[in-house]
């Protein structure tokens, strides 16, 4: 531009500038290089996968294990160690030489179980990185956040830890999968055993982490238990991360309430248990019974963290390491030879979602969301330590029994803490894909975005 | 020219070229070797350098200029996302109704927070805006639930009204069409450029934004706010009402972060309460004394600094630095990686703030007073003397933009 002459009227600077503007508005047309089929289509000898998990906040522990079990995939897919769950699976597509012949190598980024994060993390992997899958999140908020970002760029979301109902319901899409369990599957498996451990009288007090996953699990268990006669006398939301739940836990006396359910996860869970334990709740008697807690969603990681107030409470889990089929004797092995400690359910849910992703884009031929999610809907397969499971077509969500554990009486080393009370069928934890509270007739998973 | 004098001229051609470089610049390292781990232009981050630069630059227009630091600045860009999502919910996705939205939407607030908290000054004053941004906060959080979807945060679903939406227009952000995360890949070589869309989008935003606030820096009004800074007391004794121009200042640098808040939005469909918790507060300030404050070019560099630390070195991991240091023998190795690691990955606020500290300790002037040390010690060592320091400082400095 002529702007360094004296003699310039604003009228042509502003007639240069709006050209400017134009001409950098076209530019990137212009030059378009020939377009791949779809988003970051791997050319060279290598495929990249992402792995977006908590390693700060009040989930990092969770998050931290998810990793330890997502490096321990990427080695099986590409044959280091003892193959671990390959040789148990199913499908037999995986030879451990990579996917589709491609040395498998990943990225890890940090989402610090705040969306925001989550997605500029999840956007400098497809964009700097180019990976064609991110796996992981332990959050729902964030699972839900940053499965509507891999939609719209067009790759696949193999969800990690979410455990709330929107992420393959209200908010499911057609680029993300979910393995793992979900609040409505936990509802339905936790009230009989309930019912049949603390009777059908019962008044329930929820405290729920203010969020999508808090509060569909809170919707779902309020649901499950009430349908069993039990009251719901107060549903009060707290703050994710809040630290400290005494001013929450010490109405739960005055309100004639005699069992409260902890819809808190992680770091949360554990100070809020704590607390209530401190509080003596447990020791009380309220209308003649003694006083319960329940915690819904249960991890080896937070009874862990919880230590003995965890003692003979009811809690649900998506896969334990004490089970005893091939597939977990098998992931527990390697896992524990290379970490020296067991799995959690979040670090088994992420390592079976790496490997199904990758059986998937074998059994496809490609890396192209659409093959992918094609080969997955629908798909039935085993020996992943939930027995015969699974991939519903119409909302991408897994079916398979669900576990219910209670803490330990008489915990036989610091792993040693929980203790099946009863394995429930997936037939009793089977719903319509169009049920109410997984967004009803209107929730559709949309078209599949191959992206570019 | 523009009303610029020959040497802004001149100053904000160098920020208009630098700026439309950036997607060059920032790629120096070709792709196949191991550094370009420390590439920075990839579409995602260069918007981000863009919006908080905008951010920052309104910051600095209240807290270079007047010296009074605000520590709620936050809320105002929490306010333009919501504004411009609820835009993308209620009419369609044309980011433009948005951004207009949010630019009078945080003006309005900033008029209230500031009519409140600018009856007060220094802490105090620095207090009531923390205290209304986090007010803002939990609002979001929790009361305004309906407006805000609480923590999961505000996005755009199918069932929702989109009234302008027509058959076949864009399912993401654009503007007529020219949709935000469309880009171009260039390989030139081993190197692979991408110019995107939503990039030259913020940037000219930008570049409009930072002739206004070079503007304002050089005009009367900027001189008063400066005054402000030196001696109020003497100002009101001159007879000079100083609150119309301290609420203006406040306003203006209001709208700035709405503006920024809209492009976040702009470029990336949802938002959430965390937008305006007191850690984005904090970072915009450390931005600012980082890069040096009350100067143009030194916020705007602060902004990339911190924005670069956080989305480059906070993924480098075990892994990476086991390729790094893979030559070594294995003792060695795992002492290093020992060494390295809490400062890299999830640490890299470690390293951050161990920076923060020795610039606030040697460097009170910021990254810019840093640069005009080193241009000085050439200047002398080639035997000139330093009339033109001002200027090739700040020339100087742009590349690291």
């Amino acid at each position: 531009m002529s702007e360094r002459t004296t003699g310039v009227t604003r009228r042509r600077v502003l007639k240069g500038a709006a050209a400017g503007a134009i001409g950098a508005g076209l530019f990137p047309t212009i030059l378009t290089r020939p377009a791949s089929a779809y988003t970051n289509e791997p050319t060279g000898s290598t495929v990249k996968l992402g792995f977006n998990v908590p390693q700060t906040g009040p989930y990092a522990a969770e998050g931290l294990d998810e990793l330890r079990a997502q490096e321990l995939a990427v080695q099986h897919l590409n044959g280091e160690g003892d193959g671990g769950m390959l040789n148990t699976f199913s499908s037999k597509v995986l030879k451990g030489n990579g996917i589709l012949g491609k040395k498998v190598e990943f990225v890890s980024g940090d989402t610090a179980t705040n969306s925001d994060v989550a997605r500029a993390s999840a956007r400098s992997m497809i964009e700097k990185d180019g990976v064609v899958m991110v796996n992981g999140g332990s959050s729902s908020g964030v699972a839900v956040a940053v499965q509507g970002l891999c939609q719209e760029a067009g790759i696949i979301f193999m969800a990690g830890l979410t455990h709330s109902n929107d992420t393959t319901g209200k908010d499911r899409k057609a680029n993300g999968f979910r393995h793992f369990f979900n609040a409505y599957m936990s509802g339905a498996a936790l009230a009989p055993v309930l019912k049949t451990a603390y009777g059908a009288d019962r008044r329930a007090y929820h405290l729920t982490a203010d969020y999508t996953w808090g509060w569909t699990q809170q919707e779902s268990l309020v649901a499950s238990t009430e349908g069993i006669g039990w009251e719901t006398v107060n549903t009060v939301l707290t703050p994710v991360g809040a630290g400290d739940f005494s001013a929450y836990i010490t109405p739960v006396l005055q309100s004639g309430a005699d069992v409260l359910v902890l819809n808190h996860y992680g770091a949360d869970m554990v100070n809020s248990l704590t607390q209530a334990v401190q509080f003596g709740l447990r020791d009380k008697q309220v209308n003649g019974k003694q006083f319960e807690i329940v915690v819904p969603l249960y991890s080896e990681l937070m009874a862990e963290g919880a230590g003995d107030n965890i003692k003979g409470v009811f809690g649900s889990m998506n896969w334990n390491w004490q089970l005893t089929d091939d597939g977990t004797k098998a992931f527990v092995k390697s896992f524990g030879e290379k970490y020296g400690r067991p799995p959690s359910n979040s670090a088994h849910t992420c390592y079976v979602q790496t490997l199904l992703y990758a059986d998937a884009a074998e059994r496809a031929g490609t890396f192209n969301p659409c093959g992918i999610a094609e080969a997955l809907e629908g798909f039935e397969f085993d020996g992943m330590g939930n027995g015969p499971t699974l991939y519903r077509a119409e909302d991408h969500q897994c079916f398979k029994d669900v576990l219910v554990m209670k803490g330990k009486d008489n915990p036989s080393n610091q792993f040693d803490i929980l203790e099946f009370v009863e394995v429930t069928p997936v037939e009793q934890v089977t719903y319509a894909p169009n049920h109410p509270m997984f967004g009803g007739d209107e929730a559709t998973l949309g078209t599949c975005n191959p992206g570019a | 020219m523009l009303g610029l004098s020959r040497k802004d001229t001149g100053f904000l051609i160098a920020v208009i070229c630098l700026t439309l470089a950036t997607p060059i610049f920032l790629q120096p390292f070709p792709e196949t070797s191991s550094l370009a781990q420390f590439n920075a232009g990839y579409p995602d981050l260069m918007q981000r350098f863009a919006i908080y630069g905008i951010f920052v630059m309104g910051f600095n227009i209240l807290f270079g200029l007047t010296g009074y630091l605000s520590f709620g600045h936050a809320a105002f860009l929490g306010v333009g996302s919501y504004s411009v999502v609820w835009m993308y919910k209620l009419l369609d996705y044309n980011v433009l109704p948005g951004l207009v939205l949010a630019v009078i939407m945080s003006g309005i607030f900033a008029l209230f927070i500031g009519f409140v908290s600018l009856r007060r000054s220094g802490i105090y004053f620095s207090i009531l805006t923390l205290a209304f941004a986090q007010m803002s906060y939990n609002l979001a959080y929790s009361v305004f639930t309906p407006l805000t979807n609480g923590e999961t945060g505000l996005q755009v679903y199918l069932n929702d009204p989109q009234v302008l939406m027509s058959e076949g227009a864009p399912t993401s952000p654009h503007l007529f069409g020219l949709v935000m995360n469309e880009s171009a890949k260039v390989a030139v070589g081993d190197w692979i450029f991408t110019f995107n869309v939503g990039y030259y989008f913020t940037a000219i935003i930008a570049i409009l934004v930072f002739y206004l606030s070079l503007r304002i820096f050089r005009s009367p009004f900027g001189m008063i706010l400066r005054a402000i800074k030196t001696n109020r007391n003497r100002l009101n004794y001159a007879g000079i009402n100083t609150k119309p121009y301290m609420l203006t200042a406040f306003v203006i640098s209001g709208m700035y972060a709405g503006l920024a808040g809209g492009l976040l939005a702009a470029m990336d469909p949802l938002t959430g309460a965390q937008r305006m918790q007191w850690t984005a507060s904090g970072e915009v300030v450390l931005m600012a004394i980082l890069g040096g404050a009350g100067t143009m070019m030194g916020p705007i560099l602060g902004a990339g600094f911190i924005k670069y630390f956080e989305n480059i070195f906070s993924k480098i991991n075990e892994s990476v630095l086991h390729q790094w240091f893979g030559w070594m023998p294995d003792g060695v190795q795992d002492f290093v990686i020992g060494v390295v690691s809490p400062f890299v990955g999830e640490g890299w606020h470690l390293t951050l703030g161990l920076l923060f500290m020795v610039v606030v300790i040697f460097l009170p002037g910021g990254i810019v007073q840093g640069a005009l040390l080193v241009v000085g010690m050439f200047r002398r060592r080639n035997g000139h003397d330093g009339p033109k320091k001002q200027e090739s400082a700040s020339s100087a400095a742009q590349p690291a933009e």
